[in-house]
């Protein structure tokens, strides 16, 4: 992985991919480490993501790098009209790394073709957010015991949710029985379906969460925009049939949790929080440790 | 002494070079775009609306002293889908192939997302070709598929 840029979850291979894991679980154990004094990490944020910045940067600072950068466009020379192809190419005169998160969808890709240093995509516009799907991918593994053989279930926007779609792609690789809970409007892309399909997996399509719920290991709760929707009545008439409550989870396995890319709207009611199967906020933690990992393993240290 | 003309004289023929036949009428000059032959130096003749057996109404495109490797005329697939490649020598045809749609296009299709980076920054656009008979491009920067009837070209 040294020197390698991570745009998309599947420019890792499997083994790549759980060396991650594993590095992220001796960060977990052992969080300040000082093995990037000396490194300068930039981090341009040509769209706010607060939460995603401060993940990175608390992984930069607890291992004792620098960080330079911007955390929106508007602080950027990119309000004065310079391509994000230039940009790039300054920045890696300053750097040792680049994380990068921007709303034009392949904008990651395309920086990591032109920058002379690796790039870490933190979220190309609709396209890809691999650092959200590692730590996600960390925390099956770290409540399941393993990432094979699970039932996972995805709640909501399947159609424009990201992470849903690098997650779907990383789980095909560990025989995973997926069952996608949407409106019909807002259903898996049919070039996400393909990476199940390649693998010979199956999938399971429903309209509603108690259908599904009593056969899963996780329920990968997101958001559904209103805007998402050609027709605002269509929304008025679903947006409730995919929300989250305790007294859903009755019949739920007893390994089930909980996961949500956070932040959360009303998908998942506030009586579920204390419920030992909500997860979400113990998953937010494990993002510094996956970054930490990620960052150490592209530098080579 | 026959009197049935031969159709493909419609068109004059050529001693040296290729033809391409079996085009779709209205993707003349589109392929002609693609090949570049509106900047060569070659002589270029083509025809649209010429009768087909099989097709109805076809184009042909017909340049002297001219060769392409597979991969320039590959490109032509996307829009002429059963084209024909022949090469002459001396009158002669040497080569009688079709196109086959290839794996990788660049640069002559545009992405149908108008979020992607290469609609958006001067980015050369790059597809793998996941779907080659009912042609769908996946974009190498925004990783969504371009189909068929949204495909527009650079
Ligand atoms: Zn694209």
């Amino acid at each position: 992985m040294k020197n390698r840029s991570l745009v998309s979850i599947n420019d890792f291979t499997k083994a790549e991919q759980i060396q991650i894991l594993n590095r992220a679980a001796e960060f977990e154990k052992n969080p300040s480490q000082r093995i990037l004094q000396g490194k300068v990490v930039a981090s341009l944020f040509f769209e706010p993501s607060t939460r995603t910045r401060l993940s990175f940067e608390s992984a930069v600072n607890r291992l004792s790098g620098r960080i330079i950068g911007f955390s929106d466009a508007s602080s950027s020379s990119t309000s004065k009209g310079e391509s994000l192809k230039d940009t790039i190419l300054t920045v890696s005169n300053y750097s040792d790394l680049i994380v990068m998160r921007h709303p034009i969808e392949g904008s990651a890709r395309w920086a990591s073709e032109v920058a002379t240093v690796p790039i870490i995509n933190a979220g190309d516009g609709a396209n890809q957010h691999p650092t959200q799907c590692l730590l996600d991918m960390y925390t099956i593994r770290q409540t399941q015991g393993s990432l094979d053989n699970l039932n996972i279930a995805f709640v909501g926007d399947l159609k424009y949710g990201r992470t849903v779609h690098s997650l779907v792609m990383a789980l095909s690789q560990f025989n995973t029985t997926f069952h996608l809970i949407s409106p019909s409007e807002l259903k898996l892309p049919s070039s996400v379906k393909m990476y199940i399909k390649e693998a010979n997996l199956n999938y399971y399509q429903y309209l509603d969460i108690a259908e599904a719920l009593p056969k899963v290991d996780i329920l990968y709760m997101t958001r559904i925009q209103r805007e998402r929707f050609s027709d605002p009545m269509e929304y008025e008439r679903v947006k409730n049939s995919y929300i989250l409550n305790n007294s859903m989870l009755a019949d739920s396995r007893d390994n089930l949790k909980i996961l949500h890319p956070l932040p959360r709207v009303n998908e998942i009611n506030e009586d579920v929080d204390p419920n030992p199967k909500a997860y979400y906020f113990q998953q937010a933690l494990n993002g510094v440790y996956v970054r930490q990992a990620l960052i150490a393993s592209i530098l080579g240290l | 002494m026959k009197t049935e003309p031969r159709k493909e004289l419609i068109v004059s023929a050529i001693e040296n070079g290729t033809v391409i036949d079996h085009i779709p009428s209205h993707s003349v000059y589109q392929v002609m775009k693609i090949l570049e032959l509106d900047k060569t130096e070659n002589q270029v003749l083509f025809g649209t609306n010429l009768e087909s057996k099989k097709y109805g109404k076809k184009g042909i495109i017909k340049v002297q002293n001219k060769f392409f490797t597979d991969d320039a005329i590959n490109k032509i697939a996307l829009v002429a889908p059963n084209a024909t490649l022949i090469e002459i020598k001396d009158y002669n045809v040497i080569v009688k192939k079709q196109v086959t749609v290839p794996d990788q296009i660049e640069k002559i299709a545009r992405c149908f997302n108008p979020k992607c980076i290469t609609n958006i920054e001067q980015v050369p656009t790059r597809f793998k070709v996941v779907d080659k008979s009912d042609l769908r491009l996946l974009c190498h920067y925004c990783e969504k598929i371009t189909k068929k009837e949204n495909v527009r070209f650079v």
